[in-house]
């Protein structure tokens, strides 16, 4: 058993891995044939223009849609998503926006929404107390500052939310967080909020991270690494340390002059 | 020692202070507290015993009933089968004592019955996807039929002990007693329980409680189930009370002072958000209202008007102190 494991760590070291993955919605290609791979602990930033595939892309990683062809491997073996409750189970984890939050209810109670400690007993008697710490210490941690856990989720703001959301993916033991665009209709510090949430996840190392954003300059600092897809494919990937944010532009404004000199 | 008491006294004192206001159940107590005086001053025999126990005869049942009907709005469902089960269930007891089950017992078959109801509503709304307005509403007339076709349409007389039927509803002080003992229970469930946190997940954000993995048909079936039982109890709890069970008891009219009361009280129809302790204080308004108004010498055609306007004017401002309160002005 020790002796397959180790192996498996050595022979392969990407969280996640697509090969050749494609997705059809009938006449409509959006996901041609995409490889690609994060390694444990990485934070890889997906960038392309509206249409590019982004979005699909992330919902066959956290099982919500099928791939129509292709393999997916989750620490070097083949997995075949069912569900998004089945990835999950892997440690698949999708925050899309605050959707998943509840406004009624506070912070703490959100963090450990189907998860909460009890006080024994089949009454289900809820343990506020060692919730309200939990919460109060992981947050800190992660650098989330709201004024209090207290507080109703309806009365903080987007970004807090977030950065909640974020925050409960990861107290649950997620491996891999997926972010459609997280900064999206954000403040600077807002924004800021996030990405710091990131970079703290980065230094800890323990989760990996896709992060889908327009605003390439905003992400950059925060990636490890790269990846441009473009009508489908990825045509751009590399290490943050090998590229700039000038390279970016010049390929994003090329791309744009391309696409309506075609136009034209 | 000493400080650290009077500190806590002192913190009690403006943690009291603060919940007063801050509350969802503040404002419609405060509405209560205005009221009675307005009906002491222009009645004079508003606040008496006599007339307490009025109070808890229009209240009582009521606030039964709103109670579990709370639990289904949180969840973001609705009953209106509630007044129909508290006429039926009186009678699931008559005729199980009649066959010589022993009366405590045959208020459990009554119980039971009543749960079956709430299952059923339960399930046809969850598994086969029905609004619960229509389900419940399918089942308002449906129970009506059965309660009407087995009664015959003749009220009849449950027997019973001296004690037991005081206990059961036929004393004011036991009426009460059932009425908050059930509402404290209740509030505790909603607010310090799993079962309460998801009911409110639930209402709040379907699709995020799914997510999270709450079971969320087991969980809004029970809460069916169990404002079906209240209801049923609140039906027992009156039969004792008057002496007899009538077949037209109760009905529409008890269901809608107790989704009224639930609504004024603070919970909201849309869901996420209610309180069950809010909903007692609603069923006493109400009281209050039918009460002093009768007591007044309203006639019976002006009263309808009268309280229709009344919970009106009491629910736009318990809508506006709550928005208040939600921008945190109060
Ligand atoms: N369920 C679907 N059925 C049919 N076509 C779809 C579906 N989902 C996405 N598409 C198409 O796939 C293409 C890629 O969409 P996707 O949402 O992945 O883009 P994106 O890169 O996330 O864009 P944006 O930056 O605007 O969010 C689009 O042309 C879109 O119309
Ligand atoms: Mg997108």
């Amino acid at each position: 058993m020790t002796m397959s494991t180790t192996q498996h760590s050595t022979t392969d070291n990407d969280l996640v891995r697509l090969e050749h993955v494609s997705k059809r919605f009938g006449p409509v290609e959006p996901l041609k044939d995409i490889n690609l791979r994060v390694g444990h602990g990485e934070v890889l930033g997906l960038l392309g223009n509206n249409g590019a595939g982004k979005s699909t892309l992330m919902k066959i990683l956290c099982g919500f849609h099928p791939a129509s062809d292709g393999t997916m491997y989750f620490e070097g073996k083949p997995v075949n998503l069912r569900s998004v409750t089945h990835a999950r189970q892997l440690g698949i984890d999708c925050v899309y926006q605050d959707l998943a939050l509840v406004n009624e209810l506070n912070v703490y109670h959100n963090m450990f929404l189907q998860r909460e400690p009890v006080h024994g007993g089949p009454l289900g008697i809820l343990n506020n107390k060692r919730m309200k710490a939990d919460a109060e210490r992981h947050l800190a941690d992660m650098g989330v500052n709201i004024p209090s856990v207290d507080v109703e989720i309806a009365k903080l703001s987007g970004g807090q939310r977030q950065a909640i959301a974020v925050a409960r993916s990861v107290y649950s033991n997620a491996r891999l967080l997926l972010l459609d665009e997280p900064t999206a209709a954000m403040g600077a510090k807002e924004g800021a909020m996030i990405l710091n949430v990131i970079k703290r996840l980065r230094e800890r190392g323990d989760v990996s991270v896709i992060i889908i954003a327009h605003n390439y300059a905003q992400i950059f600092d925060v990636c490890d690494r790269i990846n441009l897809l473009r009508e489908g494919e990825i045509v751009f990937d590399r290490a943050t340390s090998d590229t700039s944010v000038q390279e970016l532009t010049d390929i994003v404004v090329n791309e744009y002059r391309a696409a309506t000199e075609a136009e034209a | 020692m000493a400080t650290s008491s009077s500190d806590s006294t002192a913190g009690l004192a403006s943690r009291l202070g603060g919940l007063a206001l801050r509350r969802r159940e503040a404002s419609i107590f405060i509405a209560g507290c205005l009221l009675v005086i307005y009906f002491q001053i222009t009645t004079d025999v508003f606040v008496s015993g006599a007339n307490v126990s009025t109070l808890v005869q229009y209240a009582g049942a009521t606030a039964v009933l709103a109670a579990g009907e709370v639990m289904v709005l949180i969840c973001g469902e609705l009953d209106l089968s509630i007044g129909m089960v508290y006429a039926l269930s009186p009678f699931l007891m008559f005729y199980a004592n009649e066959a010589g089950v022993p009366m405590a017992l045959a208020i459990i078959l009554a119980l039971a019955g009543a749960g079956v109801v709430g299952l059923i509503n339960g399930l046809v709304t969850t598994w086969l996807k029905l609004p619960s307005f229509v389900t419940t509403l399918g089942m308002l007339f449906l129970i009506n039929g059965f309660t009407l076709v087995i009664s015959g349409g003749f009220p009849v007389q449950p027997q019973a002990g001296e004690i037991f039927t005081a206990v059961m509803g036929g004393s004011a002080t036991a009426m009460v007693i059932w009425a908050v003992l059930i509402a404290v229970i209740l509030q505790f469930v909603l607010t310090r329980t799993r079962w309460g946190l998801h009911t409110i997940a639930i209402g709040g954000n379907l699709s995020g409680a799914t997510e999270a993995g709450i079971k969320v048909k087991t969980l809004k079936i029970r809460n069916f189930m169990l404002c079906s039982m209240l209801a049923g109890f609140g039906g027992i709890l009156d039969t004792f009370r008057i002496g007899s069970i009538d077949p037209l008891a109760g009905g529409n009219e008890i269901m809608f002072m107790a989704i009224a009361s639930a609504v004024i009280g603070g919970t909201l129809l849309t869901g996420g958000v209610g309180t069950i302790i809010g909903a007692l204080f609603g069923a006493i308004v109400l009281a209050i209202l039918k009460d002093g108004f009768t007591l007044s010498g309203v006639s019976a055609y002006t009263f309808d008007m009268i309280l229709g306007a009344a919970i009106l004017v009491t629910m736009t401002i318990n809508v506006h102190l709550n928005q208040l309160r939600e921008k945190g002005r109060v």
